[in-house]
């Protein structure tokens, strides 16, 4: 690839960090080679199957098509920041109390998503779950467990 | 879902997955994740012809581009490995394309970078002249004259009924299985009604959201190979006999997978990969992408036949099924499903007289093997389609129908195994009853109409195989399991954890489970076929019993009274007289089978236990528009007893979804062998909006005497009975019947007009 890397510099997970992007590298790519963060993984590559999902600014973003380029000067979040310490997020906490994860590769997807929703909407119907996960797909089809997750994490919050 | 917990409370109980925290924070270890230093990372070249012979590859622009490794083709395989051949059926596979290619999309060289952009930059540059061949799509057509796709059969050796086809020419039958059971024409010839069907399934794919991962690194005479894989112990022997190097030479590790269901069994990326680490010298990883899948395995299409001789009263006196199932270019493990789901193509029926031919067909599409149901969600397709039909046409309600001629415990199935631990009839009567189906049914009036339909099926499991299992006790008295079984999202981990700590009287949770790891953990034949829970599951719970009667030895040798209760730590501590030693114990598994007789069919003993599942299925349908919901999906299934509750209703209801999917959307679509929608835009997976708007899980009260606890596999009973259900309610509710998959909107529509006088035309 001819085009040069340039540095870009953006806060991650909270911390301030710089990496190395050449124009064609995507936020997973980079996520995943410097700084070991596999939780956003590409699966369909086209933005279709929300395995790769990112926070940017406060917004989900399929980070397998998102350019690293323009997350310079972005508030990055991603999955792995949402536990602190041994604490899970109260999203998480529900995910593994309704049984909504098997083969796990599109929970942090799924857990980011719902993680989205409750900040906007903290007593979604399941009509509104259907809309704002549309864009996640889960091949083991665990759906049914993640509709319970989204509703039991909505009870904690609201009871927080 | 209500369970018995066993004395220890372990088994029964509904425990949250051992894995489960690691998933929800994104940190669970899959190959996906695995760097290694100085590695490579390679990019496959695909065949762009379906059948063609390779003229010339030329790799010298690729080569000289800036930050390429090497460009590596067959003749560079043949270096380390001199017969590049493999499968576990047919040893049909070239590692990479070796002179022609037989299907659009087959691999045919590969490039080495340490930037996989440059390693993708670099395919464009490779130019490769081929000289195209007649090709042949269609698995009926493909039994004829015209193209033929392997020169000559190559069987692997490794199942006795396919050495008669060793070196056989001018075929694309890779196996041909045949049953004979009384006299299928004289039943025919006493029968008062004859019915006959021709029934079709699609190709479609696996889709795991984790797409095909190695990894593989050398050095000093041995190879460790990281993968995604449901078969760690069948890569190691099949790398070791490629290499022609011992088995302690070849370490497989598998670490969590992203997703199976069939598609991560045998060889996949595993030889290609392994392959290039020995030719580069360095480590080497390659991650296939979404595309790229549909490439690799598939699930097969079928044609199916079926002809059916009735009595006046409803009873089913013979049947004959003619099954050619389409395997691509390679066979994979499409001989195994010709043969194992063919012996149940007459369905979970008690039918004297049958007559069943099966075939597994070679065709240049990409190859066909294991998908969730191993064939059994095609066959059921057509024979549970079939059934209504025939109750329909007799004017016979299809639920007494079934009844009527349910096979029952202790009567001979079509191989002549004698039926056992298949309640077939509860699994019926409960579908019945949930269903509601002795109420009268209101199917509306309008544009709108709705209907009902069930379906059962049966499968019986994978034999002959084995499982050997190690439990582990450390000096401080904490347990770890050693398994080859791979978790790949089932569950496995923790079903098999619970089994140990009711053995032992601990909780689950205490329990470690060591991932595969060939050089650690001990032989396990596949994660497949729902065999698991049964096979590994009877391995585990001997060698936790051996744990349990060596620590009763080791106390009575250190003069402790029989049934004292000292911790074992403490036994131990003090044998050794510091924290230090261990306590191991063994279990290996592996149940009694008779293989069929080649020109009957017949066996006293097919399979160690079976799988009974049905579904209930009601739509809605659009008669203006031919869409349709699903508006209720009721899942019933013959489970034996359930070692976790939660995850089998997991189970049935993931493959439920999953075999929706393959009944109203999925399908690989091809245009004169290339096909046209390999990716997620184009090929609809299941997603929210997809679901029914009720779904419902049922397990029979049932025990498997046999099954660890009494326990049997659920994976794939899920599937069996959606396709044939969601038709049949089609065709309660408005008349219809469709018998090609995937029952699309625009198919029922055709339908509808050609039933109103007014057929489309068509594209």
């Amino acid at each position: 690839m001819s085009a040069a890397p340039r540095t870009i510099r953006f806060t991650l997970n909270g911390q301030p960090v710089s990496a190395q992007a050449a124009p064609h590298h995507t936020l997973v790519e980079i996520l995943r080679d410097q700084f070991s963060l596999y939780g956003a993984r590409e699966s369909c590559g086209q933005g279709l199957c929300g395995c790769c999902t990112v926070v940017v600014n406060g917004e989900a973003v399929s980070g397998c098509l998102y350019l690293a380029w323009f997350a310079d000067d972005a508030r990055v979040t991603t999955v792995e920041h949402l536990a602190s310490g041994d604490r899970l997020d109260t999203v998480q906490e529900a995910f593994l109390e309704a049984g909504a994860v098997q083969c796990g590769f599109c929970t942090p997807g799924f857990v980011l998503m719902t993680k989205q929703l409750l900040e906007h909407n903290p007593d979604p119907s399941d009509d509104d779950i259907r809309h704002h996960l549309s864009g996640n797909l889960c091949r083991c089809a665990a759906y049914p467990e993640i509709m319970a997750a989204v509703k039991l994490a909505a009870q904690k919050v609201r009871a927080a | 879902m209500a369970a018995k917990l066993m004395p220890a409370g372990q088994v029964g109980r509904s425990v949250a997955r051992l894995e489960g925290r690691a998933k929800v924070t994104g940190r669970a270890e899959y190959v996906h994740n695995l760097r290694l230093p100085g590695m490579l990372w390679g990019k496959i070249l695909r065949s762009t012809r379906p059948h063609a012979r390779i003229v010339r590859i030329d790799a010298h622009a690729a080569q000289a581009l800036a930050g390429v490794f090497r460009v590596v083709t067959i003749d560079d395989i043949r270096t380390v490995i001199p017969d590049p051949y493999y499968g576990p059926a047919f040893h049909d596979q070239p590692i990479l394309a070796d002179g022609k290619v037989r299907f659009a999309g087959e691999p045919v060289a590969v490039v080495l970078a340490e930037d996989r952009h440059v390693a993708e930059e670099a395919l464009s540059l490779i130019e490769v002249t081929y000289e195209d061949l007649p090709a042949v799509y269609d698995e009926v057509e493909a039994t004829g004259p015209g193209a033929i796709v392997h020169d000559r059969l190559k069987p692997a050796g490794t199942f006795p009924d396919l050495k008669h086809l060793d070196g056989k020419r001018d075929t694309n039958v890779a196996l041909d299985f045949h049953l004979r059971r009384g006299d299928a024409e004289a039943g025919f010839a006493a029968s008062a009604h004859i019915f006959e069907h021709k029934f079709r399934t699609q190709q479609t794919m696996h889709t795991p959201l984790e797409p095909f991962v190695t990894a593989a690194e050398a050095g000093g005479g041995a190879i460790t190979i990281y993968t995604a894989s449901q078969g760690p112990s069948f890569v190691r022997i099949e790398i070791a006999r490629l290499l022609g190097w011992p088995e302690n030479k070849v370490r497989v590790k598998v670490p969590y997978l992203g997703g199976g269901f069939g598609a991560k069994l045998y060889i996949k990326l595993e030889a290609l990969v392994a392959a290039l680490a020995l030719i580069a010298r360095r480590p080497v990883k390659i991650s296939l992408t979404m595309e790229e899948q549909f490439f690799t395995i598939t699930k097969h299409a079928a044609t199916i036949h079926i002809k059916s001789g009735v009595a006046a009263d409803g009873r089913i006196l013979a049947r004959r099924c003619e099954v050619w199932w389409n395997g691509g270019a390679y066979a994979d493990v499409g001989p195994r499903v010709t043969q194992k789901s063919g012996f149940t193509a007459a369905g979970p029926y008690d039918i004297d007289n049958v007559w069943l031919d099966s075939y597994a067909v070679y065709t240049n599409r990409p190859p066909a093997g294991a998908l969730r149901g191993f064939g059994v969600p095609q066959m059921c397709w057509a024979y549970e389609s079939h059934t209504d039909l025939i109750a329909r046409a007799m004017g016979l309600d299809p639920l007494e129908f079934r009844r009527r001629n349910i096979l029952r415990n202790g009567r001979p199935q079509a191989t002549g195994t004698v039926l056992r631990g298949a309640p077939i009839e509860a699994v019926l009567e409960m579908l019945g009853e949930r269903m509601g189906w002795g109420r009268a049914y209101d199917r509306a009036n309008g544009p709108k109409r709705r209907g009902r339909g069930i379906a059962i099926g049966f499968k019986a499991s994978i034999a002959p195989t084995a499982s050997v299992a190690m439990v582990n006790l450390y000096g401080d008295g904490s347990c770890g399991l050693y398994c080859g079984t791979v978790d790949m999202g089932q569950g496995l981990d923790t079903g098999l954890a619970q089994i140990v700590a009711e053995e032992l009287n601990i909780a689950a949770e205490a329990v470690t489970v060591v991932h595969p790891d060939t050089d650690v953990t001990p032989y396990d034949m596949g994660t497949l076929g729902s065999r698991s829970i049964f096979h590994m599951g009877n391995a585990v719970r001997q060698a936790a019993g051996d744990v349990r009667a060596k620590v009763a030895a080791l106390a009575a040798e250190l003069g402790m009274p029989a049934g004292s209760n000292v911790p074992i730590a403490e036994l131990l501590r003090r044998k050794y007289g510091m924290q230090a030693g261990n306590i191991i114990g063994f279990g290996s598994y592996m149940p009694s089978y008779v293989s069929p007789d080649h020109d009957t069919g017949q066996t006293p003993n097919v399979s160690p236990f079976w799988m009974t599942a049905g579904t209930g299925a009601e739509v809605e349908v659009d008669t203006e528009t031919g869409h349709f919901r699903v508006l209720r999906l009721v899942n019933v299934a013959d489970v034996g007893t359930p070692i976790n509750p939660r995850i089998v209703a997991t189970q049935l209801s993931g493959a439920a979804i999953m075999q929706l999917g393959f009944t109203v959307t999925e399908k690989m679509e091809f245009r004169d062998g290339q096909l046209t929608n390999g990716s997620l835009a184009d090929y609809k997976i299941p997603g929210f909006f997809d679901l029914p708007d009720a779904m419902e899980n049922e397990i029979v009260d049932s025990s498997q005497p046999d099954g660890p606890f009494g326990a049997k596999g659920v994976g794939e009973s899920g599937t069996f009975g959606v396709s044939p259900a969601i038709a049949n309610a089609i065709a309660d509710a408005v008349g219809v019947r469709l018998t090609e998959l995937p029952l699309t909107p625009e198919a029922v529509y055709r339908a509808l007009c050609a039933a109103a006088g007014n057929p489309l035309a068509e594209d």
